[in-house]
């Protein structure tokens, strides 16, 4: 009897097998093959000339096209992309969340016509980001659309460049940007820092005190003894012509958050509500204590999500402020105009492996904390 | 739970072996690349001419597809009617100056099925891409047989070919360095329009006097162009061509001077460029909200065409200041790809392209002119015919935006110089950056 169970299971798993495979070849060529190459792509000198030869001779010249992107000279350009990068990240994030949940709040409430309001909201996602950015690039002209809105209350019309100003703000000098991280990495780990000692975790507080020990050593010594990244300084910043993208943006995604946490509120139980109401709290309490950390896993993948499509802002700064406006500059759009464009092929794939960290760096704790999950339950 | 994990085992292990084989195979690809390109350099292609009669199909790939539309139609209506055995595939892919049409064609050339001639920037943006990667056919020998060495002129020769050779025949020319204006207005401000760039900034402070943009400006590309025929006016045509020879170094005192002339200039220039297209900085100057504007003479055929004004009489235009004698000139041409699978078509194409009936027939309706000094000027309005005789007396250097004198590597980062330089005006730190972009991409080193 027990035999037949295992040959019956032998047999399945042959079957699933057989199945898989041809999934799991075309992804291993497809996805991980492409991505590999790429990797080794981005470590030879491809696009030094003749890049585009029946045989391109490539050499492999290791990590150099790396360290170009972030201290050589010439890539200045793809370093404000980066500080833009993260700027367009965080925006988007707080922009769509604190609308999204407004406006999920304001559906809460059992308005009439909440569906016709929820489909307006959740409209803008409907779009394509071409066509969201040609509809923006037109409302924010300098000469038009929003700009004219004081002159409806009598105030002279507003003069911002949206799309082109070349103002900058909350500028810092890039030689200072390991510094900057190892500060904000420290700030990061003075909580579970704290934590281990409290909880006595010996293996944590070990781990924990040789990182914060290296990062501080790093800050007070050996910051003066290395020398800079760069041999200049070159400021970088809060570019204001990334307001008018970020507008856009936020316009278009805070309907998928609001459908989010209005699927995530309306599934709080309404017994809930009404303890709190019973024990005298009043709605904003309500929210504030009780349905904002409930819903916290849906916050969770919101931000996932979000930053993802923060990554792939591409279309939307193409469309509204076209690829060579280095002010909205995204390293998306540079390593399309370096490897099509400039036939720059190495320094391309560099990019494009920069920006797949980037996006590694969201992905995978986000997939070890649902693994996680799934194995408690 | 074990099953599962055994089989992930097995999964993930393919997935290793197959980005491995992929990675190998890479690798012998190099392998057998270096051997054949390595240190001696590859064959030229050159033409070989025959008495075929061309016939079979023929892609003809563009992207002239809008307003340029019916020229090309006009130009392979004449081949037809030479040709009538050929049957024409128009393939063309829209998008301005080729944004689109030139990755289409790079994905189409890398894999192996090239077009049977396409339409490229004649000069280093065909040079720098196809001609050193050796996919281009040397078109000597038809230059040669039909007569073109005497027609086109030689500054142009020299600017399309390398030492190896002729790579593509150019069916129109345009003129980069034109100052537009509207002659009633200048009246009316009480000036006229400047020779030199002292001339321009006496003349400015006029106009901006009585409230009006002295140099009307538009997005990014428009500071590459101006850049052009300012260094052209600072350096002279000499200097301009060293610089892409690579004689003249980019850090020198003289080129410095190109970029704070520039920075003056940008003084003048209205605030709201970074969003405007080119049409609505020329409709700046044609509504009397700016004075002049430097624009290619594709401006003419907006103005006369789309916004129907008469030339000379609703505007006029004068060479950009301290370039009087010099033409910058880009042309849209056409080649022969290695490996085009109806070589004898295309040849036959390429007669047409520069033949004296096919140019006469093409330029009028797109608006440029003839590539050869014996064109018929009556066939030419107003603006082409004095462009025209410009074009054969004139000294004749390169368009650096529109892909003559630099390869495509270093537009692409000139355009980040740029940029750069509008936000923070610093000429010394332009100037080492095009330095720094020249070495990088080769600029000056030859073929």
């Amino acid at each position: 009897m027990a035999g037949t169970i295992s040959r019956i299971h032998r047999r399945d798993t042959i079957k699933s097998l057989l199945i898989i495979t041809p999934s799991v070849i075309l992804i291993g060529v497809f996805v991980y093959g492409f991505i590999a190459n790429t990797i080794y792509t981005s470590l030879t000198d491809w696009g030094a000339r003749a890049s585009l030869a029946l045989h391109p001779v490539k050499h492999f010249i290791g990590f150099v096209n790396y360290k170009n992107l972030f201290a050589g000279f010439i890539h200045n350009r793809f370093r404000q992309d980066l500080v833009n990068m993260v700027f367009y990240s965080l925006c988007l994030l707080v922009g769509t969340i604190t609308v999204g949940f407004l406006l999920a709040v304001l559906l809460d409430r059992s308005v009439r016509y909440e569906s016709f309001f929820r489909t307006v909201f959740l409209y803008p996602m409907a779009l394509s980001f071409i066509v969201t950015g040609t509809i923006w690039r037109w409302l924010l002209a300098p000469s038009g659309g929003v700009n004219l809105i004081p002159k409806l209350f009598g105030l002279p019309k507003s003069n911002f460049l949206w799309l082109s100003s070349r103002k900058t703000v909350l500028t810092f000098n890039w030689q200072d940007v390991p510094t900057i991280l190892a500060v904000f990495i420290l700030i990061l780990l003075i909580y579970p820092l704290v934590k281990s000692f409290i909880t006595q975790n010996k293996k944590r507080m070990v781990i924990y005190s040789v990182v914060s020990f290296i990062l501080l050593s790093y800050i007070f010594i050996f910051k003066n003894i290395l020398p800079p990244i760069l041999p200049y300084r070159e400021t970088h910043g809060f570019k204001l012509a990334t307001v008018g993208i970020l507008i856009a943006a936020v316009w278009q995604y805070s309907g998928y958050t609001m459908a989010l946490y209005l699927a995530g509120l309306r599934g709080l139980p309404v017994s809930m509500r009404e303890a709190a109401k019973i024990d005298g709290a009043t709605e904003f309490q309500y929210y504030l204590r009780i349905a904002i950390p409930n819903v916290k896993p849906i916050t969770l993948s919101a931000v996932i999500i979000l930053s993802h499509i923060s990554l792939k802002l591409f279309d939307l700064i193409y469309a509204m402020a076209g690829a060579d406006n280095i002010n909205t500059g995204h390293p998306s759009i540079n390593m399309y105009l370096t490897t099509f464009r400039a036939n720059q092929f190495a320094t391309g794939a560099a990019m494009a492996v920069i920006l797949f960290i980037v996006a590694a760096l969201f992905i995978i704790p986000y997939m070890v904390h649902s693994h996680r999950e799934r194995k408690i339950r | 739970m074990e099953r599962f994990k055994k089989f992930l085992f097995i999964a993930m292990g393919l997935i290793f072996f197959l980005t491995g084989a992929a990675l190998f195979a890479n690798g012998t690809q190099e392998k057998a690349g270096s051997t054949q390109t390595g240190v001696s350099k590859p064959k030229v292609h050159r033409l070989v001419l025959n008495n075929n009669t061309p016939h079979g199909k023929l892609e003809i790939f563009s992207w002239w597809a809008g307003d340029e539309g019916p020229a090309l139609q006009a130009l392979i209506k004449v081949f037809e009617k030479h040709y009538p055995q050929v049957k024409v595939i128009n393939a063309t892919v829209t998008g301005g100056a080729g944004v689109n049409a030139k990755a289409v064609l790079k994905t189409r050339m890398l894999g192996g099925a090239p077009p049977d001639t396409f339409q490229v920037h004649a000069g280093q943006e065909l040079i720098g891409t196809w001609v050193i990667a050796n996919r281009m056919v040397d078109l000597t020998p038809l230059f040669k047989q039909q007569g073109w060495m005497k027609v086109f002129p030689k500054d142009l020769l020299n600017l399309i070919g390398t030492k190896d050779g002729l790579w593509s025949v150019p069916v129109n020319i345009h003129r980069s360095n034109v100052m537009w204006y509207i002659p009633e207005n200048l009246k009316k401000w009480g000036v006229t329009p400047p020779k030199t760039w002292d001339d321009f900034f006496r003349i400015a402070d006029k106009i901006k006097a009585q409230g009006v943009t002295p140099l009307a400006l538009a997005q990014a590309w428009t500071v590459k162009h101006l850049w052009e025929s300012v260094a052209l006016g600072v350096l002279g045509p000499d200097d301009y061509d060293a610089l892409w020879t690579g004689k003249l170094s980019w850090t020198d005192p003289k080129v410095v001077k190109v970029w704070k002339t520039m920075d003056r200039i940008l003084k003048y220039t209205n605030k709201d460029a970074a969003s405007l297209s080119w049409q609505q900085a020329i409709d700046m100057v044609v509504h009397g909200k700016a004075a002049f504007n430097i624009m290619g003479d594709w401006a003419s055929g907006y103005m006369s065409t789309t916004l129907k004004l008469t030339p000379k009489k609703d505007y006029g235009w004068v060479p950009s200041p301290n370039t009087k004698g010099v033409f910058i000139f880009l042309a849209d041409s056409f080649g022969l790809p290695v490996g085009a699978k109806n070589p004898d078509a295309t040849v036959a194409w390429l007669k047409v392209c520069g033949s004296k009936e096919g140019q006469d027939v093409f330029n009028p309706l797109k608006g440029s002119i003839s590539a050869r000094t014996d064109s018929d000027l009556s066939l030419y309005n107003v603006y082409s015919q004095s462009a025209a005789k410009d074009w054969a007396t004139n000294r004749i250097v390169g368009s650096l935006t529109h892909g003559v004198v630099a390869n495509e590597g270093f537009m692409n980062d000139f355009s980040s110089v740029i940029e750069m330089f509008l936000n923070n005006r610093d000429p010394q730190q332009a100037a080492n950056a095009c330095q720094a972009i020249a070495i990088q991409n080769g600029i000056g080193r030859g073929l």
